[in-house]
Formats: C-alpha cells, structure tokens, sequence
C-alpha cells in the first residue's frame, strides 16, 4: 500500500541551519498522525514541506505515490489549518470556505451549498454571513477547517491549530477532530508542542529534535518505550536514570527511564528499594507530585491524591516494579 | 456530501497544471521568486535610478562644468572653478544666513512642537486623539503656497496683525522691532522677522508628528516615578522627558532644518532683498543662466544634510522617524 | 506615552497646545474671509465689506482653467505611475526578505528627503545636458518621482498589518499567484493603495518647487499663484482660487484619513 506521506531522506537547510535533516518518514493512508517537538525542532517546517510552501534542500517527499517535489501548493491536493486560521478579512465565512472551490472555477450556486455543508460539519450552520473577524478564537478554529475539508483534501494538515484556545475548548476540540477523523477517514497530520495533546489524538507520533526524528511510534510506544533520554524526557517527563543506577537493578550498563507513576513512595527505613529523601511536594488536583532526592539523584514521583505522605525532608524509602525500567537505545 | 466523496471517487494527490500562459507563468514565479521579484522592482529602480539618481549625478557633473562669462554658454570641461567661485564672500554669506536661519527655525519650531505634542501624546485620549491627529495633518498637507499666502495677508501693512496690535495698543512694540537691525525692516513682510515665522509655520507640523511618536513610546508612569522621587516638574522635564524626547526633536529637526535649507519661496515672497541658498541657486540657473554655479550651490545642502543625518543617526533619531 | 485616564493636563501645557494648534488653523481660515472681501488693490483688514462676485470673476478667468487643468492631468497621470510603482516596490520589499531593502526604502524616500531644490535643479540640469524640452511629461517625470514614497509608504503599512499567511491561504487552497493577488491581495491593499493614491494627487496638485523646474513656459495652479504672489495682478482672484486649493486638497486628505484610520496611520514623514 502507497503511503499517504513519504518522506526520503530530507533536507531543508537554511544557509547553515539544518531545520530538517535527513528525514525518513512514512505516514499511512487515514492515519491520525502527530508531529510532536519544541519550537524549532523542525516539525512546522516538515509541515511546510508537505504542503509546498518549502521546498527540499536534499531527497525527495511523495504524496500517495505522487512525486511533490517542485510542485506548487496550489497544485497539491492537500490542505492546511494555520496556525493563526488565516482567514481572510475581506470574506465572509461563507465565502471564505467557499474559497477554495471558487478558485477552482466551480460554480456559485454548488460551492455555496458546498460551503454550507462544510460548515454543518463542524457544526457552524448558519454562520455564513458573518465577518471573520466577528467570531471568537474556536468558531474561526472551525471555519479555518471547513475551509479546508471543503475541498476534499487528500491530506489534512494542522499547525498546532489548538495552540491559541483555552483548555477546555481545547480538550472539546481534541475529541471533535479525532472523530471528524475517523468519520472522513482522511490521513491527518498534525503538528503540536504538547506532548498531551499529541498521545490522547494521535494513531502514531514523531517526536522531532534538532531536526531530525527521533522516535516514531503509537502513544504507547512512545510513553512506555522511550529510545532517547531526550524522547523520555519531553514526552511526559520521565524520570533519566543513569547507566550506573541501572546496572544495579537491571543488570545492564544502559540508560532507563521510569516513569513517575510508577514509582511508589513508602515511610520504611529499611528493606528492598531505592532510600532517598522528600525534598518537596506539589499538590496537582487528582495526584501529588512528589520531588525526591536519592543520593544526589533528582527523581519525580506521582502518587494519587489523598495518599498518607512523608513530611518534607524525611528518609523515605522508594520501590518499582522491574518491568517498569524501561532500558533506552541510546549508548551510554 | 465531503463524506461520500471522499469515500466513493478517489481523487490524485497532486493536480495538474493548469495549462496556458498563466498557470505556466504562474509556475514560474513560484518556483523561482527571485525572477518575481526582479520583476517587481525592475520598474521602480529602473525609474528611480534613471531619472532620479540619473539627475543627481547630472547635477554634480554640471557643478563640475563652468560658464564662459563673455558668451554665457557652458563650457564642458571638468573644472574646480566653479567651486572656486562658490567661496567668494558673497556667497558665503549667503550660505551663513541660510543655516543661521535653519538653526533658529529647529529651535523654534521644536520649542512650539513640544506642548501640542506632549499633550497629544499624554492627555487626549479617543476622539480628541483623532482631533489633535488631523488638526496636525491638515495643516501639514494644507497648499504650501496658500499657507505662505496668507501669511502675506497676516503680516502685511494694512493686515491683521497691525490692526490688531493697533486694537491692544501694543503698535509701539512693533514699531521697537522693527526699527532694529536685521530682524528689523519696512514692515514684517520684508524683514526676517517675518521670513522666520513664516519657516516656523510651515515646518511646524514636521516637528510635531516625529515629537509626539517619541513620547507615545514614554510609559506615563516614568513622569510620575520622577514626581514620586522628588523632582520639581522642571526637574523632570530636564531629567526625564527632554532626553526620552530628544530622538524626536532631532528627527523632526532633519525636516525643519533640510526643508529651509532648500526653500527659495518664502524668502522671496516674504522677506528682505538678501538671498538665501535656494534663491541663489534659482536665481543662479534660471536669470543668470549659470548652471554649474547652481549646480554647486545645491551641493552645500546636501553636505551640511549630510553630516547632519551621520550626526542624527548616532543619536538614534532615525527610530523615531 | 500611556498613563491613567481621569489626569488632568497642566493649564499651561492645555494653553500652550491650544495656541500651538490655533497658530496652525488660524492663518488657512483666515483665507475663507479674504475670498469674499470687497477690497480689491491691498490687504486691509477687516474686509470693508463681503461680496461673491470674485466668484463669478474667477470662474470667467480662462487662464485659472488652464492652470487647473494641467494640474489635474499630471497629479492624473503621475498619481497613477506612483501606484504602480509605489506598489510594486512595497510589495517586493515586505513580501521577501534579501539584500538591500534598506537601499531600496532610502532611494524611494529620497527624493522627498531631500529639499525639493535639488531634485528640482537636478531634473532641469538632467534635461538640459539630455537636451530635452520642456514639456506635460517633464512635469509629470518629476511629480511621479517624488509621489511614489507616499504610496509606498501607504503599501508597505498595509502589508505589514496584512498576514503573511494569508497568501500561503490562498496558495493552499488552489489559487495560483494570480487568482491570489486577485482575490486576495489586491482586496486587503486597496483601500491604503486609494489612500495612498489620494495624498499623491495632492501632493502633486500643490507642488510647486520642484514644478519651476521642470514646467517652462507652463502654468500649473501652484505655479500660477506664485506669478500672483511675485507680480499680483487681481488679488480677489488669487484670494478665491486660494480657498479653492485648500478645499481641493484638504478633500482628499480627510478621505485617505478615513480610509486609514484603523490601524495605519497616513505616513506624515512622508511628505
């Protein structure tokens, strides 16, 4: 089967930075996809690239098969959902979805009714003929995406299009894109910054660093199966254990990661486990968060709300399951 | 009707070309902006650098030219003796009077500016802000003849000025000025005096607007920190707003002082037989039919304005512009 | 400079700004009551009397409508070259980022920088060494040159308050370069480019500095009113058409004020 997206070996540099280097990437036909990394990681620009505004510097980027490089975003037949919507002012919404299928040279009446459609989808019927400029930030939100559905795209891209709305709008919209997803069946890639947001949507998630990819895999995968200290610590803030520490419960000389929940906190002095001291605690809502120092190694742990804690700067003793050490790729 | 057709008739990932002349002269300038861009400014560099910068260097060739003084035709040879008769006294003289002109017309304009633009810019608010904007740009945009017109009707003899001193009883103070040397004359219409007003009037509103920009960028509460620490308001006008204005005031005096460096109308339709830069070079090129000499002429006020926007420039006037 | 609403102003400075903006009003009314005085050989104030009929003089005056006329067709005609170049340069120097802008915006604005003298004599030498005769299109050459900053300066404002996302948009959604200026560029910009245009035909309109230059035997209304100003003829008549320049190009100005209001204002450093 012929990828929605493939990538080959990607370049695009800017003089001497390298924003994207040597991608390979494969993204599946009506795959939910993520692009997850910090400003500057090259995930926009991975972005861009399919949708044309960059070009490749090196290698080569197909879209179902087809050879996109060279080829003008306006002859592609994907679409995007900026960042800040670029709506157009001078348009109403209706006229603003119906954009696309206006420079298309389809006719007035069908676009129109084609635009209402859109607009029904994400459930804006009715708000045609008012101003952009009009509506608030998730209404524009969702013009910004019937302006791009309406044009049946073969892809979907979205630059962290839920960057600019509140929280919960936000989580409203998190579950409304996933099932307008699943219901168009269109391959959709996303880009995001929140490691949250990519994990609870995506069907698979690259997590982008300097450039370059540096793990591919379901939620999962990249949750419970960190390859990279950088991977294990981005995406939701793993505790980095060092190869030394490892060695003395896994046997092997490797760099691990153990995820802060899975870290169980008790007030025995003595026995099996990890003696460390409370430094400080947070207090999250449904779970604490708890800072502990174990012989000069920094590490977190989240235990459930209303668990009996040690006071700050008591000897505590620490225990997790071997399983949950998760042995990295990564060289030590 | 997008879930049936996405589902039902599969379309290309990518669309062919559009076919003809545009959609491939379309292709074109996006695969290659820099030939669009070429494009774009082909026709505003071709017409600037031809016919402006062209006759810039046209003027500094011919300052470099020198006139036959029996025949009056010019003489197509490179020569300093133009410049040469630049520095006779006469003509220094002239060019001493247009920048001693220029300076007090800076200093006036800016001492004037400050009020309208300070308050503008710390007091009107919403409509008033509007007002005090357009009451500047009208001026500003008003016909520069009219404006130097009605100043002919203003400070004339028989105008309003007199009658209305003559109302207040105050004839005698004009009178007292006008007996002076050189500020003095006949009436304000042929003297400097009125030549200065004048230049202040209609360079005022160039001083304004760069004024009020920098001190719209003056947080409100640095004034009130000062009064809050103990400064008299002269001390803070001294200490805080006058240097936070200074960019301003120096980028509306490049206007103030270049404009009446250059100007040859108002002091030949108000003020005293004695020329100033401008009018030398007109008279120069045009009664005297002596190119190079006004060529050279107008060579003085791009030097001075020269090292005036090197000087403006290292006080950061230019980001108040 | 921001502060809390509510503080009051000094008298002094309320005073001194009132004055300011008076000493900047005063004289141009002043030109309305002089347009209807009765007075004919000086000056006199106050106005012996109010009549219209300068009105009627002034109408019959062809050398008035010539004047207007050619003034009319170059501010036309230079206006129009100034947005087309004024457009082209602002839009080639926001839209892309390369070496030498700055060159760019010094050489547009240069010409208004510089006193009007020296690209006046500059534009007469450059005829005489090119023996070219003066003509409409040597005014037109120099009015064009000095207007295309004030559209520039309109444009530029504008593309920079204008997303740069708007046109990856539209590229997105299938338009092609030309559909996108089309239906998306040109709509966004028109307004400044009208603004833009209107303070050009005034600005040319009521030139007059650099026109000495350039326009001969030709009489342009600015330059016809300096004749009257040099060697007064019939006073009333200039008093008329006076009021008549002030309303003509304070039309525009409110207009492009108008335009512009929200947001950029009308670049006064322009002029």
């Amino acid at each position: 089967m012929t990828s929605a997206v493939s990538f080959k070996q990607v370049s695009r540099h800017f003089g001497s930075v390298r924003a994207v280097d040597a991608v390979d990437l494969e993204i599946a036909p009506g795959e939910f996809f993520a692009m997850l990394g910090p400003s500057g990681s090259g995930k926009t620009t991975c972005l861009r690239l399919i949708a044309g505004f960059e070009q490749p510097t090196a290698g080569s980027i197909s879209i179902f098969g087809e050879r996109a490089e060279g080829v003008p975003p306006y002859r592609r037949n994907v679409n995007t959902v900026f960042q800040d919507y670029a709506l157009f002012p001078h348009l109403n919404v209706l006229e603003n979805v119906a954009y696309g299928l206006m420079v298309k040279g389809v006719g007035k009446a069908e676009r129109l009714k084609a635009a209402e459609e859109a607009l029904s989808l994400v459930r804006l019927p009715g708000y045609g003929a008012r101003r952009p400029g009009q509506l608030s930030g998730g209404q524009r939100q969702r013009v910004a995406l019937a302006r791009a559905l309406v044009n049946q795209p073969k892809v979907l891209l979205l630059d962290e299009p839920l960057g600019a709305l509140d929280l919960k709008l936000r989580e409203n919209m998190q579950e409304e894109l996933k099932s307008l997803q699943k219901v168009l069946g269109i391959t959709f890639v996303f880009v995001t910054h929140d490691q949250g947001e990519a994990l609870s949507m995506a069907d698979r998630v690259a997590v982008f660093n300097d450039g370059r990819i540096m793990q591919v895999g379901t939620p999962e995968d990249i949750y419970q199966r960190p390859n990279t200290r950088f991977v294990a610590d981005f995406v939701g803030s793993s505790n980095v254990l060092p190869p030394d520490f490892v060695q003395r419960y896994s046997g092997q000389h490797r760099w691990g990661s153990l995820r802060p929940e899975s870290i169980r906190v008790s007030n025995a002095t003595s026995g099996d486990g990890v003696a460390a001291r409370l430094v400080g605690t947070n207090y999250l809502g449904a779970t604490t968060r708890l800072a502990l120092d174990a012989e000069g190694l920094r590490l977190h742990a989240v235990v459930p709300a209303g668990t009996a804690l040690p006071a700050e700067g008591e000897a505590v003793m620490l225990t997790f399951n071997r399983e949950s050490l998760h042995l990295m790729d990564e060289p030590a | 009707m997008i879930i049936a057709a996405v589902q039902s008739h599969p379309t290309p990932a990518i669309l062919p070309g559009s076919g003809g002349m545009r959609g491939a002269l379309s292709d074109l300038f996006w695969r290659r902006p820099k030939f669009l861009l070429t494009l774009m400014l082909a026709p505003p560099l071709l017409w600037l650098g031809i016919v402006y910068i062209g006759s810039l260097f046209a003027l500094l060739l011919q300052s470099f030219f020198s006139i036959d003084e029996f025949s009056g035709l010019i003489n197509r040879e490179f020569t300093l003796k133009t410049y040469g008769d630049l520095l006779q006294a006469a003509n220094l003289d002239i060019i001493l009077r247009t920048v001693t002109m220029a300076a007090l017309v800076t200093l006036a304009s800016a001492i004037i500016a400050f009020p309208i633009a300070y308050y503008a810019a710390r007091y009107a608010r919403g409509r008033w802000k509007a007002l005090f904007y357009l009451g500047v740009m009208l001026p500003l945009w008003s016909s520069y003849l009219v404006k130097i017109y009605a100043w002919k009707l203003i400070l004339a003899k028989e105008g309003i000025l007199t009658w209305l001193l003559a109302k207040l009883n105050l004839l005698w103070l004009l009178d007292t000025w006008l007996s002076l040397p050189i500020v003095g004359g006949n009436s304000l219409s042929v003297s400097f005096t009125g030549t200065f007003i004048v230049f202040v009037y209609v360079w005022l509103p160039f001083m304004i607007l760069p004024v009020q920009a920098a001190l719209e960028r003056v947080p409100g509460n640095l004034v009130e920190a000062s009064s809050d620490l103990g400064a008299s308001p002269g001390q803070t006008f001294r200490n805080v707003l006058f240097p936070l204005a200074l960019p301003g005031i120096v980028a509306g005096s490049i206007f103030t002082f270049s404009l009446t460096l250059g100007d040859y109308i108002i002091p030949q339709i108000i003020g005293t037989s004695r020329l100033f830069i401008g009018q030398a070079v007109y008279s120069q090129q045009g009664t005297a039919g002596n190119i190079p000499l006004a060529a050279a002429f107008t060579v003085v006020p791009i030097v001075i304005m020269g090292f005036y926007l090197w000087g403006a420039k290292r006080m950061g006037a230019f980001d108040a512009l | 400079m921001r502060s809390d609403r509510g503080q009051r102003a000094p008298l002094g400075l309320k005073v001194a700004a009132a004055c300011g903006l008076l000493f900047l009003h005063l004289p141009i009314l002043l030109i309305f009551v002089y347009a209807f005085t009765t007075e004919e050989k000086s000056f006199v104030w106050p106005p012996p009397g109010l009549t219209t009929q300068w009105f009627a003089v002034t109408w019959n005056r062809p050398d008035v409508w010539d004047a207007l006329s050619l003034s009319v067709r170059v501010a036309a005609i230079s206006t129009a070259i100034a947005l087309v170049l004024g457009t082209l340069c602002a839009a080639a120097v926001s839209q892309t980022r390369f070496f030498g802008r700055e060159a760019i915006s010094l050489l547009v604005i240069l010409p208004i920088a510089l006193p009007g003298i020296i690209t006046g004599i500059a534009l007469r030498s450059a005829f005489s060494l090119a023996d070219i005769p003066f003509s409409f299109w040597t005014i037109v050459l120099g009015h064009a040159t000095f207007c295309v900053v004030v559209v520039y300066n309109n444009a530029v404002a504008r593309f920079r308050r204008t997303s740069g996302s708007m046109i990856e948009a539209s590229m997105d959604l299938g338009a092609d370069g030309f559909q996108t200026f089309r239906h998306v560029v040109l709509p966004n910009i028109a307004t400044a480019l009208l603004a833009g245009g209107m303070l050009a035909f005034a600005l040319s309109f009521d030139e007059v500095i650099v026109t000495t230059f350039t326009a001969g035997q030709q009489q342009t209304v600015p330059i016809w009113m300096l004749e009257e100003l040099i060697r007064p003829r019939q006073r009333p008549v200039t008093n008329v058409v006076a009021m008549v320049v002030v309303l003509v190009t304070l039309l525009p100005i409110l207009f492009a004020y108008y335009l512009t209001r929200d947001g950029d204002q009308i670049a006064g450093s322009g002029k």
